[in-house]
């Protein structure tokens, strides 16, 4: 029995994605009916091992063990055949199946569904019960919550046979109440004898829930350490490489007056869903407002309604002296126009357009402008100048403004974008996820930035997911819970466990973060 | 040669090159399969196209419609639309070049009816596009499936119209009345003629220049001004165009009559620069042809020209292996034109892996 | 009121017959696109397999053969629509228009230079054709009114491929929505990584798809040359292909609303064949061409006007990348 008492062992695992070297001679081992968690910063290779472990990617050389027996998977198949199973970071669920549709998939047993159906529906209940994991069976996926999703897949790895459980980041998308009914779950399992493995980025889940932890680096395994014997800071330390400064050295703040008023505000989506409930605030001149809360939270909404992507549902903006509603919506070159500048929060999707060269993407949002037209024609010399300008305000590199967009690192492609928003001296900025897959030495530089902004008198709006970003340059902070302001403070008052409990505010029990 | 440079080379020549080959290819093996030599095949259509005065004019005149439709096609494919409508809109915009030509008295000068005659074309040819592109904007019809059915829609409408409405009194034939002398573009073997210079008679006419005239105003409009930039945003990704203020649904219109426009401009070489009077189906296959001459040009004027000259090669050449060979019908241009829009299209880059692989594999970093 | 019920079942009877290739293509644009893969070919495909039908017919003998030979050539464009676009993830509707520009050369061609008849197949024998079915006891049913009526003119008197279309609807719901294969169709349409983590093949599922729906257009086209018609003759499927895709979208992509479109479109189209020669108030005589327009005239309203917006499958158009 002592040979087997490891769950997973990996040994100089290799992976390159062409010139990337994902995974570089990584060894792993877990214990099983344990609780292991990786945790690595963004493109530390946690994905990419847990990918290979999968069968979803093939590792270029090194052993995979599992419960003692040597593998090769050339497939998923093969990988939940031997007992493995995945929750990926964006679920694999089809949106208008039922829960039992959904798990079935690729299990049918028999060509005939109805079978399958009903054989899956046994089961499920079985295990429903036997993990505490409460889901209805013939809900479709997209009626449930997202806590409710991932139940779903937890149950569709189980019922394929997993006896090691794989998460990729799984608490991103949950709320503070959800994460604690996940962990109940977790110990619900490892009680059965399950073996855990938790990739995240979060140091607190990483003490609170696991046994083990091993840390990634840039493609590297650099530590492993039992839980009980190491602490955050350190763990911070071996992820980053280096003692990791959280705070931002930061002055006093000169309020003036209020620039940007939000009245009420509601905006809904699409399908007539309210994402945005009654929301009111204002952001004045030298000050950074920062809006916290987990992703999915109306965040989006509410920048896409400030910068005239999408029109107020309800209530009012007032910009500087032009006021915006549902029957006066102002367009995004308009508003760009009185002097707000906006840093989306996803820019490869929205941000930037990687086909266009440097130069290009340097006039997105401000090409109709007459800094760049003559007449009828735009002028090329002057876009080019005007991209090696920011360039060298913002220190992106390489400073060849004819290179394709696509062609530059996150990092760098980010400060382009905030130095085409930044540079056009906006009286009011928003910012989303400004650092969201930028390296560290980035981060300093862009968190400076923002800080010089609001010391020039600028109003700025800072949304982001990273509590650390916003309680280190915000002066006021501003909680976002389905859509509603659930906290308002002043950041010298703020600290993660009052946030937590806001951004919680559905829970009225008990907060169990330590 | 560094690794960017060499896979800028390999997209924008070799890659192109090897996939207007392999069309060839495929098109010889076509040949053999109704029992025709390729090589000889090859032959009697180059002599066709260059062997003698008369046919270099003749696939100089053809060019001029691919250059046209071959426009039309690049500019709505930079707003990420697919306008397979060109049949349609060049057939209609020829409709309007004659409908205001045959309202001008005939006593006016030519200066008066060429300009006019112009912007029928331009203002039938991108009407015929409007409803389409509306309904995609507005209605999130399908714009292919609309453009299409505008197609059969044309063909019905102007066969009603040549043989009920515009067909003279006495006249047999389905088609309008002559337009006067006045209105007439210059053949070019006239307008040689005026220098003293003798070529062979052709359809060719003054339509080349404003062909090439339009492919320098649309490289200057897509490259050069800020709708331009608008309509490749759109094009490349809709959601940063919206953020950037950009509005899809003008964008959708206009690059759509835009394009029909252009393809209106057909009967500008057809009618005014060659028959003279309004003839069914008069644009039939440019529409289609600009398809391909648009992928094969990759959506650049130059590219374009490049392609119509080809296609107009292919035309001539084609009509001559028609005559020549009594098994082959002027149908091989079509088919060869479907294997150019398969290879330079839809499989553009079937070739794109082995070759970056054979030509600028990626040095593996030794890891410090 | 007798002779207006006649004239009623015999323009059903009449719709019927217009709309089999429109169900059978609509079908095949069904399986393609609920497997995430747009389907502009049909037109081609149907186009191509109308003239493999009369030409294999009429070399053969044999409407069977014909069929077969149909199927295959078919099939064949259909892998290489998905040998563009699943393989080489290259643009749908690029491919799906090269396809149909090929099949529309190369049947002209190929015909002149196996027949040389100027493009078109030799007319075909009746036994080189599928024929109109006279179903058991219309004698005896004959006699009772109306119902007799109805069983003699619409029910009865079709050929073999017209009852095979309207037979295939139901069996299309049952195979997408009662069998473990369309349960993965349907799943590889709207998340085809939730596919491809359960251990599946997407591309093996999708061209799977293409092939299914390349059986259906070699009916469709087959039953257009050998069954309907006695030879195939230039372009002779007049974009029967796009207004299936046109139903397919006002359907829904769900089959048996699918049917209704195409069974309207028969309709209508019925009707207004019946209008050529008539004379109408205000209108006066109803011009032929606009009788020949009216199916794309009725496509672009239908496209246009009551669907609002029609949601196709979420990954409809999209190659499939496994990301990384």
């Amino acid at each position: 029995m002592d040979d087997n008492k490891y769950a997973i062992e990996l040994t100089d695992i290799d992976k390159r994605f062409g010139p990337v070297y994902a995974n570089n001679k990584v060894c792993l081992q877990v214990k099983q009916g344990s609780i292991h968690g990786i945790i690595g910063e963004n493109g530390a290779g946690k994905s990419t091992l847990m990918s290979i472990l999968y069968g979803f990617y093939q590792a270029d050389s090194g052993q995979i063990k599992v419960f003692g027996n040597e593998y090769h998977f050339s497939d998923s198949h093969q990988a939940m055949a031997s007992g493995i199973g995945m929750v990926h970071q964006h679920f694999m669920l089809v949106d208008n199946f039922s829960v039992l549709e959904n798990v079935i998939l690729g299990c049918e047993g028999g060509s005939l569904l109805n079978k399958g159906l009903a054989l899956a529906r046994k089961e499920l209940t079985r295990l429903g019960e036997e993990y505490g994991i409460k889901v209805d069976l013939d809900a479709t996926i997209e009626s449930l919550s997202v806590g409710a999703q991932q139940r779903v897949e937890i149950l569709k790895a189980l019922y394929k046979g997993a006896k090691i459980l794989i998460l990729d980041e799984p608490t991103g998308v949950l709320t503070p109440q959800e994460t604690h009914d996940l962990f109940r779950i977790f110990s619900a399992l490892k009680q059965e004898g399950v073996t855990i493995i938790l990739i995240t980025h979060k140091l607190r889940e990483i003490i609170n829930i696991t046994d083990n932890v091993s840390v990634m680096r840039a493609g590297e395994m650099v530590a492993h350490r039992e839980t009980a014997k190491t602490d955050r800071e350190e763990l911070a330390e071996l992820m980053v490489g280096r003692k990791v400064l959280l705070q931002v050295d930061k002055g006093q703040s000169n309020k003036g007056e209020a620039l940007l008023k939000i009245n009420n505000l509601s905006v809904c989506d699409k399908r007539g869903i309210y994402r945005l409930k009654n929301v009111s605030f204002d952001v004045h001149a030298g000050e950074i407002v920062g809006i916290a809360g987990v992703s999915g939270n109306g965040q989006g909404s509410l920048l896409k309604a400030l910068s005239g992507i999408i029109q107020p549902t309800e209530g009012s903006v007032d910009i500087l002296d032009h006021t915006m509603d549902s029957n006066h919506p102002i367009q995004p070159d308009l508003l760009r126009h009185y002097g707000l500048a906006h840093v989306p929060e996803d820019r490869q999707r929205m941000g930037l357009i990687n086909d266009f060269s440097a130069s290009e993407t340097a006039i997105l949002g401000y090409h109709n402008g007459v800094e760049v037209n003559q007449g009828l024609l735009l002028k090329k010399d002057k876009i080019r100048d005007n991209c090696e300008s920011l360039m060298s305000a913002f220190d992106v590199r390489p400073a060849d403004p004819d290179l394709q967009s696509r062609n530059f690192s996150g990092g760098n492609q980010q400060k382009l974008i905030l130095a085409r928003e930044f540079e056009k001296n906006p009286d009011i900025l928003l910012i989303g996820q400004p650092t969201r897959g930028v390296d560290i030495g980035a981060i300093e530089f862009i968190h400076k930035r923002i800080i010089a902004m609001r010391d020039a008198g600028k109003a700025v709006l800072l949304v982001s997911v990273e509590l650390d970003e916003i309680m280190s340059l915000s002066d006021r902070i501003i909680v976002l819970c389905d859509g509603q302001i659930t906290g308002n403070i002043d950041a010298k008052d703020a600290d993660e466990l009052t946030l937590g409990m806001m951004m919680a505010n559905a829970y009225t029990g008990e907060e169990n973060e330590t | 040669m560094d690794r960017n440079t060499r896979i800028n080379w390999i997209n924008r020549l070799l890659l192109p090159l090897l996939n207007v080959l392999t069309a060839f290819a495929a098109t010889a093996v076509i040949f053999l399969l109704i029992d025709v030599n390729p090589v000889e095949a090859t032959k009697i259509l180059l002599y066709g196209a260059f062997g003698y005065e008369e046919g270099i004019g003749y696939t100089l005149y053809y060019a001029t419609n691919f250059i046209f439709t071959g426009l039309a096609v690049a500019i709505a494919f930079h707003a990420g639309l697919f306008n397979i409508g060109g049949e349609g809109q060049a057939y209609i915009g020829g409709l309007g070049s004659t409908l205001i030509i045959l309202a001008i008295d005939p006593g006016a000068s030519v200066w008066i009816f060429v300009p006019a005659s112009i912007m029928g074309g331009l203002l039938f040819g991108a009407l015929w596009a409007l409803i389409p592109a509306y309904l995609q904007a507005y209605r999130g019809s399908h714009i292919v499936i609309t453009t299409i059915m505008f197609n059969f829609i044309a063909s019905s409408l102007m066969v009603y119209l040549l043989v009920n409405v515009l067909r003279e009194v006495g006249q047999m034939q389905p088609q309008s009345a002559f337009f006067p002398s006045a209105s007439w573009l210059p053949f070019m073997h006239n307008l040689f003629a005026n220098f003293g210079v003798t070529i062979e008679q052709s359809p060719l006419n003054l339509s080349l220049f404003l062909a090439l005239f339009f492919c320098f105003l649309t490289w200057v409009f897509i490259w050069h001004t800020r709708w331009g930039y608008a309509i490749r945003a759109t094009g490349l990704n809709s959601t940063a165009a919206v953020y950037a203020g950009i509005k899809p649904k003008q964008i959708i219109i206009l690059s759509m009559c835009i394009s029909g426009a252009l393809a209106g401009l057909v009967g500008i070489n057809e009618l005014v620069g060659y028959q003279h009077r309004l003839l069914l189906d008069f644009h039939f296959g440019y529409g289609f042809g600009g398809i391909a001459v648009s992928l094969m040009g990759r959506n650049h004027p130059i590219g374009i020209i490049i392609a119509a000259i080809l296609f107009g090669i292919l035309y001539q050449g084609g009509a001559e292996l028609a005559f020549e060979m009594s098994n082959i019908s002027r149908d091989i241009v079509v088919v060869m034109q479907a294997l150019i829009i398969l290879f330079c299209g839809a499989l553009q880059y079937m070739y794109r892996p082995w070759l970056i692989r054979t030509l600028a594999p990626i040095q593996e970093q030794s890891h410090g | 009121m007798d002779d207006f019920l006649l004239t009623l079942v015999l323009t059903l009877d009449a719709a019927m017959r217009v709309s089999t290739p429109l169900i059978l293509a609509a079908m095949a644009g069904l399986f393609a696109e609920r497997s995430g893969v747009v389907d502009i070919s049909l037109e081609g495909k149907m186009l191509a397999s109308a003239f493999a039908a009369a030409s294999a017919a009429a070399v053969l003998g044999s409407p069977w053969l014909g069929l077969l030979v149909a199927i295959g050539v078919s099939c064949s464009l259909a892998m290489l629509h998905g040998f563009a676009t699943i393989t080489h993830r290259g643009d749908q509707i690029v491919s799906g228009v090269a396809i149909n520009i090929l099949a529309a050369g190369l049947t002209i061609i190929l015909g002149l230079a196996w027949f040389h008849r100027g493009g078109g197949t030799p007319s075909l024998a009746n036994d080189e054709r599928f024929l109109s079915i006279t179903l058991p006891g219309v004698d005896i049913i004959n006699h009772i009114p109306l119902i007799g009526t109805i069983y003699r003119e619409l029910l009865s008197g079709h050929n073999i491929l017209v009852y095979s279309a309207f037979l295939i609807v139901p069996l299309v719901w049952w195979v997408v929505f009662r069998t473990r294969f369309g349960l993965r169709l349907r799943a590889v349409g709207e998340n085809p990584a939730a596919v491809d983590t359960a251990g599946l093949s997407v591309i093996k599922l999708r061209y799977k798809a293409l092939l299914v729906g390349g059986i259906l257009c070699g009916i469709a086209g087959a039953y257009i040359s050998i069954a309907h018609n006695a030879q195939f003759t230039r372009d002779m499927t007049a974009g029967q292909g796009f207004i299936a895709l046109a139903a397919l979208i006002f359907g829904k992509w769900r089959p048996y609303p699918v049917l209704s479109a195409c069974l309207l479109f028969g309709f209508l189209d019925a009707v207004a064949v019946r209008l050529q020669g008539v004379t109408l108030p205000i209108i006066g005589e109803v011009p032929v061409q606009l009788i020949e327009a009216a199916p794309y005239l009725l496509t672009v309203i239908l496209l246009a006007g009551f669907i609002g917006k029609a949601i196709p499958p979420k990954s409809v158009g999209v190659p499939y990348v496994k990301e990384r």
